[in-house]
């Protein structure tokens, strides 16, 4: 019998021919990608209690993204810990205030079809999109990393989501990722590795595919992965490499997953996600009147390029609706200067968008934006936990980046089909 | 042994260590633990205590200030029909017991409870009941008896097992 992908990408990083699910493994890492939350702030004083250093620097990839911009003396010191901290351990791979890691990291270049990697967030199977196994862990475990380049694995089964036919106008992988979690629920993954793949999955551009990636940690899976084709060829060679081999990254045909689900992308409808999980995920239409007060276009889940273009296209030519707050924080600034370049970000701004930095911002719920008692918010983001983003009585529901436009628009949970006359196809979004 | 708490609602990483106190050290995250469901907890939780929850314990964020904080509020196991894998494996990771439990909803808040890690056995004193526990696997139990991964990574350097470069 064949071996899936995840199962190939599990043996090469323990040094075997072939794995077998449940076993337990030592993978070597290929590249550990930490935050300023959970990363120097929290590794540097372990390290120094062990008298120990990074094992190889140039594995080590620190982005800050969370505590940006600083609001506070406490998240100053955050920030500042981090600046300091890759000098002392000679990191070279350091991205300050440039977005959110998920997203700098592919568009850095650091990721590539076959690597074993880390992250210190929950949303670092994102990785997965680039024909990776690449998931999250805490800081301690990033520690130990840090200290000896490895790190232990149950190998994990594989589950394949296989998604049949096309999307149609005014659907989005957001939209498919709420179908699985509605289906599946937040524990559908069992902590092991979903394989994206069909159709629908193959015509998604990279940045879709990495909300596929991103949100498996709400299905609780430890990886989502899809096999690298030319897509994916496509966008490494536009972040600077072209030298990569995707061929060897792929599932053998007689493979036999632990686990099959069959999704139909052809009659999908938009899907919103009520409060207090994103497992409430329903068609919109069977939701019933909801009324919203602010719009969140945000998050490494939702707040690409691709999700900017989403949002413009329901937007261009429209004003948001009277009492509504729409509220845009580009992934990253790369992808914010592309969008004001191409007017994507002009058709936000003209509708009555307002622009937030480029990083986690209300999604962490960190600080700085956090969402009042009572207000109802719709978001492109990935979770919408109790209290998360804000109050415990705020309610926050989830959607595409097309949904959060409509309902910017109208004041309500809207079908986002109803506001998109035109017709094109999903290369329209390109990236 | 020690007294039950029973939360019978989905218990997510953010409940456990709520965001607007992430910037702060474990101290001050532990004194916010749970606030959202039960303002009570964390000032009355005893060293000793256990915490029992629904499926899915812990899911959501990589944060392990989730499992830290109850590890710092002298909780002395958490059991659960399943947990998040993220969680289950930073409790592990900051040397708090936790164990899976098929038949944790048959315990009632205020129960007194004894847990044996090692036989994968909880003893509810309070009915007599004794509750069968999937087993620690021994590598991981072997680090929570460490306590923790950094301790036991001190132990290996201080053996010579491990080169710190």
């Amino acid at each position: 019998m064949g071996q899936t992908l995840t199962e190939k990408l599990v043996a090469r990083a323990c040094g075997q021919t072939t794995v077998t699910p449940g076993d337990l493994v030592t993978c070597k890492v290929d590249l550990a990608m930490m935050h300023d939350s959970g990363g120097p702030r929290r590794v540097k004083p372990m390290l120094e209690r062990l008298g120990a250093r990074v094992w190889d620097p140039d594995r080590v990839v620190v982005i800050t993204d969370h505590y940006v911009p600083a609001t506070d003396d406490d998240s100053r010191q955050i920030v500042a810990t981090a600046r300091d901290w890759v000098q002392t351990a000679g990191i070279r791979r350091f991205h300050d205030g440039i977005g959110i890691c998920h997203v700098v990291l592919a568009e850095q270049g650091h990721l590539r079809p076959g690597l074993f990697a880390v992250g210190g967030d929950s949303h670092s199977p994102t990785g997965g999109a680039f024909g990776c196994y690449m998931f999250g862990i805490g800081a301690t475990e990033m520690l130990g990393v840090l200290v000896t380049g490895e790190i232990w694995l149950r190998v994990p089964q594989t589950i394949r989501l296989d998604w049949r036919g096309q999307l149609t106008h005014g659907l989005s992988a957001k939209d498919m990722m709420l179908a699985m979690c509605a289906r599946l629920g937040m524990d559908g993954g069992r902590y092991q590795s979903i394989e994206y793949a069909g159709e629908a999955v193959r015509a998604l551009g990279m940045q879709e595919r990495m909300t596929l990636s991103n949100m498996a940690a709400e299905l609780g899976a430890q990886a989502g992965i899809i096999e690298a084709d030319a897509t994916t060829r496509a966008f490494l060679a536009a972040a600077g490499l072209t030298d990569v081999d995707i061929d060897p990254w792929r599932g053998d045909a007689d493979a036999v997953p632990a686990e099959h689900h069959a999704f139909d992308a052809d009659s999908l409808a938009p899907h919103a996600a009520a409060p207090h999980s994103p497992a409430n995920s329903a068609p919109i239409g069977d939701h019933g009147k909801v009324d919203i007060d602010v719009a969140y276009i945000g998050a490494c889940t939702g707040a690409k390029l691709v999700d900017l273009r989403m949002a413009a296209e329901v937007l261009r030519g429209r004003r948001i609706a009277a009492g509504m707050r729409l509220l845009v924080g580009p992934a990253t600034a790369q992808d914010e200067a592309q969008a004001r370049h191409e007017g994507t970000l002009g058709a936000l701004l003209d509708a009555g968008a307002e622009l937030l930095p480029n990083a986690c911002g209300a999604c962490a719920g960190y600080g700085a934006w956090r969402f009042e008692a009572g207000t109802r918010v719709i978001a492109s983001t990935a979770r919408n936990f109790k209290g998360r983003m804000g109050s415990s009585s705020a309610e926050i529901w989830l959607g595409s980046p097309y949904t959060v436009a409509a309902a910017a628009v109208t004041g309500a949970l809207t079908d986002p089909r109803l506001l998109l006359d035109r017709a094109p196809g999903l290369t329209d979004r390109g990236n | 042994m020690g007294k039950a708490w029973v939360f019978e609602s989905s218990i997510d990483t953010d409940m456990l260590a709520p965001g607007p106190y992430m910037k702060f050290g474990i101290d001050e995250i532990a004194r916010h633990c749970l606030e959202a469901v039960d303002p009570g907890f964390a000032s009355q939780v005893q060293p000793g205590d256990v915490v029992i929850g629904p499926r899915n314990f812990g899911l959501g964020s990589s944060r392990e200030q989730a499992p830290a904080a109850l590890r710092h509020l002298g909780v002395a196991a958490v059991l659960a029909p399943s947990f998040s894998g993220l969680f289950y494996r930073n409790a592990i990771n900051v040397g708090q017991l936790v164990l899976e439990c098929p038949e944790a909803a048959s315990i009632r808040t205020g129960d007194d409870i004894e847990v044996d890690a090692t036989n994968g056995l909880v003893r509810n004193n309070t009915t007599g009941a004794v509750i069968g526990c999937a087993p620690v696997p021994p590598h991981l139990l072997t680090m929570i008896n460490a306590g923790g991964l950094l301790p036991w990574l001190e132990q290996r350097i201080a053996r010579g097992e491990l080169q710190t470069r």
